[in-house]
C-alpha cells in the first residue's frame, strides 16, 4: 500500500532562477496524480524535488517541506539516499544498466545497497517483473540477456522493476511513455493503472490525453506554480482557471 | 476515496504573484489522515534496522580517497622537478649558464659543459623530423584522402604498431642491420654524391648521427602521422566539395581544401614529434656512438642530451659528474615540457581540448 | 560543344596539373610503403634471428659468463614480470583513482590543474623520471632495486590510465548515473558499480596499452634496477629484466650475446603481445550478448 505525499511552500532553483514557487499540494495515497503543463513550467522540477534528485544537478537547490508517509524529505537529519530508497523514479528515456543482465538490473536496487539474501532477491526480482507486466516475456532469458538489448517499451517496464523491487511506497514517473511508440505507451498506461493499488503514482506528462486516460487527479503548473490542481475530469472538462483552460484547449503550450 | 472538490473560485491573479492552486484537492487534512503508512516494511527497510548506515560518510571516505590519488599526480610532478633541481644545486651553483654555452665535457678534471649534447640532440631530432615529416604527411594524405576504403584500417594500424616497437628493439635493429646498411651503402654514397657539403665525410662507421637521425625518424612518424590524420579528418567535407567544384585535380583540391585547413594542426603534430624526439633514449644511445665531441659530418659520432644520461649516469665518478648529468635531464624536462605543451595548444585549435571537432 | 574559335591556353596548365597530380599521388603512396617498410623488416628481423637462438636452455637458463656460450635470460623473464606486475598494481589503481576524480568531481579549476599535471607526466622522457626515482629511492635505500624499477614504471602508467579511465567514464550517459542515484545508491556506489562498471572496456583497453607502453620501457630501468646476472632474491636488490638484458648484450662484444639479443627481443614483443590478446579475450568472453 502506498502513502500519501504533502507538499509546503516548496520553492526550488536552478542557479538564481526560481523554477518553483511556493508549491503546495497533498497527493493522496493509492491514486495516480498527474502533472501537466508547457515546457519549462516546472512539473519535472517539481516531481524530482519530491525525492531530492533535483539537488543532484550542480547549482540547483530545493526549500520547502515534503511530507511522504511520516518521512520528512527535507528534513535537517534526513539522508537524501534514504529518501530515494523509499520513493522509485522512472525516467523519461530508458535507462537500464547496459553491463547487467536483465536479473542484476532489477536487482541493483537491492544488491547495492547490501541485500545479500539470494532467495529473497529471487523473489523480489520475480515479483517486480510480474508487477511490471515483464515476467512472461524474459522469465527465461533472465540471467543471459543484458539489459540493453529488450525493446523501448520492454525497457521501460524493466525500469519500472528495478524501481518496485526495492519496495518503494511512491513512484515517480517523469514522462515515462514519450519515448515510446503507442502500443508500448498503452501498456504502460495499463501497468500505471495496475500498480495504484500498491503505490502512489505521481506522473508528469505533456500529453494530456494520456493524463486525462491515467489519472485520477491533475495538477496544472505553469511558470513555476501550481494554477489548478482537482479532478482530472473537472480539469478537463470545466477547469476553474482561465490559463487552465488555454492550455487544454490548446491556446498555447 | 475521492475527496470533494468544491470551493469557491479565485479569479485569476497575474503571474508576477504566486497564484495558490485554485482548489486543494485532497484537503490537507485529508491527505494528514492518508499520510499513515500502513505497515509494511520493505526487505531493505529491515536489513536496515540492523545495519543503519548513513551514506554520508562513506561518500565523504570516497571523495577523499579519490581525491588523493588525483592529487598524487601532482606530487609525482612536483618530487621531479624537486629532485632534479636539488640534485644539480653543485652545477649550477659551479657552473651557472656557462654549462650551456661550453663543450668541453671532462669528468677527469670536472669541467663540464653540455654544447655538444644539446647540439647533438638538436640535429639528430632535427634530422629526423626532415625525413619523418614529408613521410607522416605523405601517409596521412594517402590514409585519409587517397587510399581505398578496405585497405584504410590496415595501414593505419600497421603504422600505430611502429609506435608499439619498444625503443631498445629499434636500438637493436639499428645496431646490427640499419648501420651495416649504411656503412656498406648509403654512406658511401653519400660521401661520393654530397661530400662537399661537408655533411658526409669522415670515416664511414654506420653508427652516428644519422644512423640516429633515421631511426628517430621511424620512431616519431607514427605520432605526426595520427596526429595529422586526425586533423585532416576534422576538416569539413565541404571544404574539399567546394574545392573540387572549381575544378581542382585531386592533388590540387588536398592541398588547398584539407592541407590548408589543417596547417596548423599538422604543425602542432609536428612539434609533438619533437618532443618525443628530444626525449628519445635507448634507441639513439645504442647507434649514435658515444663521443663528446661536435663534428660538423653527419657520419661522426655523438651524443644526445638523453644519451649521455644513458651511458655516464650509473658509472659517474663523483658529485659534480652526476650534478652535472642531473642538470642536463632538467634541461631535457624543461625543453620537453614547453615543446609538448606548445604542440597541444596547436592541436586543439583544431579539435577543441577532448580532441574531438569542434562544431 | 567546345567551341573551335575558343583557344583556350588550357591545355597546357592541364597537362602541368595532372603531372603535379600524379607525382602527389605517387609520393603519397610511396610514403606509404617506405613507412611500412621498417616495420616488416624489424618483424622478419626479430622472427628470422630471434627463432635461431630461441631454445630451451634460453627460457629456462641463468646468463652464463660473458664470453661462454649459451646459457639464457630465465631471470630477466622472471624479472620482467615481477616488475611489471608490481607496477600494474600500483599504477593502474592511481589512474583509474585520478580519472574517477577527473570525471565524477573534477569539472572545475583545480581538476583542470589534474589534467594538464598528467599531460606533462605523459610527456616527461622516461630516462628523466628514471634519474628522479633513483634520487628518491636509490640513493636513499643506498643500492639498486626491483622496486625502485617497479615505482619508475608505474609513474609512467598513471598519466595513460588515468586519460583512458576520464575519457571513458564521460561517455557513460548521465541517465545511468540518475537512475542508479533515483534508486538510493549512494554517489560513491554509483561511481564504483555503475559508472566504472559500464565504462570497464574502455578503461581495461587504457590499462592494456600503459602495460605495453611500460613494458619495453629500458631508460627508467637504467639507475633504478640496474639488472642482475643471477637469480635476485628479493625485491630490493637489483634484478634482471628483459629490457635491459637486450640492452647490455646487443653493445657487448660476444656474438653470442648478439645472438641472445636477438631471442630477448622476441620474447618480449611476444609477451606485449600476448598481455594485449589475454585482456582483449578476458573483457570479450566477460560482456554479455547485447551489451553495447
Amino acid at each position: 500500500m502506498g502513502v500519501g505525499i504533502e507538499v509546503h511552500r516548496l520553492n526550488a532553483w536552478y542557479g538564481k532562477n526560481q523554477a518553483l514557487k511556493s508549491i503546495d499540494m497533498a497527493v493522496p495515497a493509492n491514486h495516480v496524480t498527474a502533472v501537466i503543463g508547457p515546457s519549462g513550467c516546472g512539473k519535472s522540477t517539481f516531481v524530482r524535488c519530491l525525492n531530492r534528485m533535483h539537488e543532484t544537478i550542480p547549482e540547483a537547490r530545493a526549500e520547502g517541506e515534503v511530507k511522504v508517509g511520516d518521512m520528512e524529505v527535507y528534513g535537517p537529519d534526513t539522508d537524501p539516499v534514504e529518501i530515494r530508497r523509499r520513493i522509485g523514479m522512472v525516467f523519461q528515456k530508458p535507462n537500464p544498466f547496459p553491463t547487467m543482465s536483465i536479473y542484476d538490473n532489477v536487482a541493483a536496487g537491492l544488491k547495492l545497497n547490501g541485500f545479500r539474501n539470494r532467495k529473497q532477491t529471487n523473489e523480489l526480482v520475480e515479483r517486480s517483473l510480474k508487477l511490471a507486466a515483464l515476467w512472461d516475456e524474459v522469465k527465461d532469458t533472465l540471467h543471459k540477456k543484458s539489459g540493453a538489448s529488450l525493446s523501448g517499451g520492454q525497457q521501460q517496464r524493466l525500469c519500472i522493476a528495478r524501481s518496485l523491487a526495492v519496495e518503494p511506497q511512491v513512484l515517480l514517473m517523469d514522462e515515462p511513455a514519450s519515448a515510446l511508440d503507442p502500443i508500448s505507451t498503452s501498456k504502460i498506461e495499463e501497468l500505471i493503472f495496475q500498480l495504484k493499488q500498491h503505490y502512489t503514482v505521481v506522473i508528469v506528462t505533456h500529453n494530456m490525453q494520456q493524463a486525462a486516460r491515467v489519472a485520477e487527479l491533475t495538477g496544472f503548473f505553469l511558470m513555476g506554480s501550481l494554477i489548478e490542481y482537482d479532478k482530472t475530469e473537472k480539469i478537463f472538462t470545466t477547469p476553474a482557471d482561465k490559463r487552465t483552460e488555454d492550455y487544454i484547449t490548446g491556446r498555447f503550450g | 476515496m475521492m475527496p470533494d472538490s468544491e470551493k469557491p473560485t479565485k479569479s485569476p491573479s497575474p503571474i508576477e504573484q504566486t497564484p495558490k492552486p485554485v482548489t486543494a484537492i485532497p484537503t490537507l487534512a485529508q491527505a494528514a489522515t492518508e499520510r499513515k503508512p500502513v505497515v509494511r516494511s520493505s526487505v531493505l527497510d529491515r536489513i536496515r534496522k540492523t545495519h543503519p548506515a548513513s551514506s554520508r560518510i562513506p561518500d565523504a571516505v570516497f571523495r577523499v580517497l579519490i581525491l588523493l590519488t588525483a592529487i598524487s599526480v601532482f606530487a609525482i610532478v612536483a618530487f621531479i622537478v624537486y629532485e632534479l633541481i636539488a640534485k644539480s644545486q653543485p652545477t649550477l651553483h659551479a657552473f651557472g649558464m656557462h654549462f650551456f654555452y661550453n663543450d668541453e665535457w671532462d669528468p677527469v678534471n670536472d669541467v663540464y659543459g653540455a654544447r655538444p649534447f644539446i647540439y647533438g640532440t638538436l640535429v639528430s631530432s632535427f634530422l629526423g623530423l626532415l625525413l619523418a615529416v614529408p613521410l607522416s604527411i605523405g601517409v596521412a594524405v594517402y590514409v585519409t584522402e587517397m587510399c581505398p576504403i578496405l585497405l584504410r584500417p590496415i595501414i593505419s594500424f600497421l603504422v600505430e604498431l611502429l609506435a608499439a616497437i619498444p625503443s631498445v628493439i629499434y636500438g637493436l635493429w639499428g645496431i646490427f642491420v640499419l648501420a651495416p646498411l649504411l656503412r656498406d651503402y648509403l654512406q658511401p654514397f653519400l660521401a661520393k654524391t654530397l661530400g662537399w657539403t661537408g655533411l658526409f665525410t669522415g670515416a664511414s662507421l654506420g653508427i652516428g648521427m644519422l644512423a640516429a637521425g633515421i631511426i628517430l625518424a621511424i620512431m616519431v612518424l607514427p605520432i605526426i602521422s595520427s596526429i595529422t590524420r586526425e586533423v585532416l579528418t576534422a576538416v569539413p567535407q565541404n571544404q574539399r566539395e567546394a574545392v573540387l567544384a572549381l575544378g581542382a585535380t585531386r592533388w590540387e583540391m588536398i592541398r588547398m581544401g584539407v592541407l590548408r585547413n589543417a596547417r596548423i594542426g599538422i604543425v602542432g603534430g609536428i612539434i609533438l614529434g619533437l618532443g618525443r624526439a628530444f626525449g628519445e633514449t635507448m634507441a639513439v644511445t645504442m647507434v649514435i656512438g658515444n663521443s663528446n665531441e661536435i663534428s660538423k659530418s653527419l657520419f661522426a659520432p655523438g651524443n644526445t642530451m638523453a644519451s649521455v644520461i644513458a651511458n655516464e649516469f650509473s658509472e659517474a665518478t663523483g658529485d659534480l659528474h652526476l650534478a652535472a648529468l642531473v642538470e642536463i635531464g632538467l634541461a631535457l624536462f624543461l625543453v620537453t615540457l614547453v615543446v609538448n605543451a606548445l604542440a597541444r595548444l596547436l592541436v586543439w585549435s583544431i579539435t577543441g581540448p577532448t580532441g574531438r571537432t569542434r562544431a | 560543344m567546345p567551341n573551335s574559335n575558343y583557344n583556350s591556353p588550357s591545355k597546357e596548365i592541364s597537362v602541368f596539373r595532372r603531372l603535379t597530380n600524379v607525382l602527389a599521388t605517387a609520393f603519397a603512396i610511396t610514403a606509404a610503403v617506405l613507412v611500412i617498410l621498417p616495420l616488416l623488416a624489424i618483424f622478419i628481423y626479430l622472427l628470422t634471428k630471434g627463432v635461431q637462438s630461441l631454445n630451451w636452455a634460453f627460457l629456462t637458463q641463468l646468463p652464463k659468463p660473458p664470453g661462454e656460450v649459451g646459457g639464457g635470460m630465465a631471470n630477466a623473464i622472471v624479472g620482467s614480470g615481477m616488475i611489471l606486475a608490481i607496477a600494474s598494481l600500483v599504477g593502474i589503481p592511481m589512474g583509474i583513482g585520478a580519472g574517477i576524480y577527473l570525471a565524477e568531481y573534477g569539472r572545475n579549476l583545480f581538476g583542470d590543474v589534474v589534467r594538464f599535471t598528467s599531460d606533462v607526466l605523459n610527456g616527461v622522457p622516461s630516462i628523466v623520471i628514471g634519474i628522479a626515482v633513483y634520487s628518491l629511492i636509490v640513493v636513499r635505500q643506498k643500492h639498486f632495486s626491483a622496486l625502485a624499477g617497479s615505482v619508475a614504471l608505474a609513474i609512467m602508467m598513471v598519466p595513460t590510465v588515468a586519460r583512458a579511465t576520464e575519457e571513458m567514464l564521460l561517455m557513460v550517459p548521465n541517465n545511468i548515473r540518475e537512475a542508479a542515484l533515483g534508486l538510493g545508491i549512494p554517489k560513491w556506489r554509483t561511481a564504483l558499480s555503475i559508472s566504472l562498471r559500464t565504462a570497464s572496456a574502455g578503461v581495461i583497453t587504457g590499462c592494456m596499452l600503459a602495460f605495453a607502453r611500460v613494458a619495453g620501457e629500458t631508460a627508467p630501468l637504467l639507475f633504478t634496477t640496474l639488472g642482475n646476472q643471477y637469480w635476485s632474491k628479493s625485491l630490493n636488490q637489483p634484478t634482471a629484466a628483459m629490457p635491459l638484458q637486450i640492452y647490455t648484450y646487443a653493445l657487448s662484444p660476444y656474438d653470442d650475446w648478439h645472438k641472445q639479443a636477438w631471442a630477448g627481443a622476441l620474447i618480449l614483443i611476444i609477451m606485449i603481445v600476448a598481455a594485449v590478446a589475454a585482456v582483449r579475450m578476458v573483457t570479450s568472453r566477460g560482456t554479455l550478448k547485447g551489451a553495447s
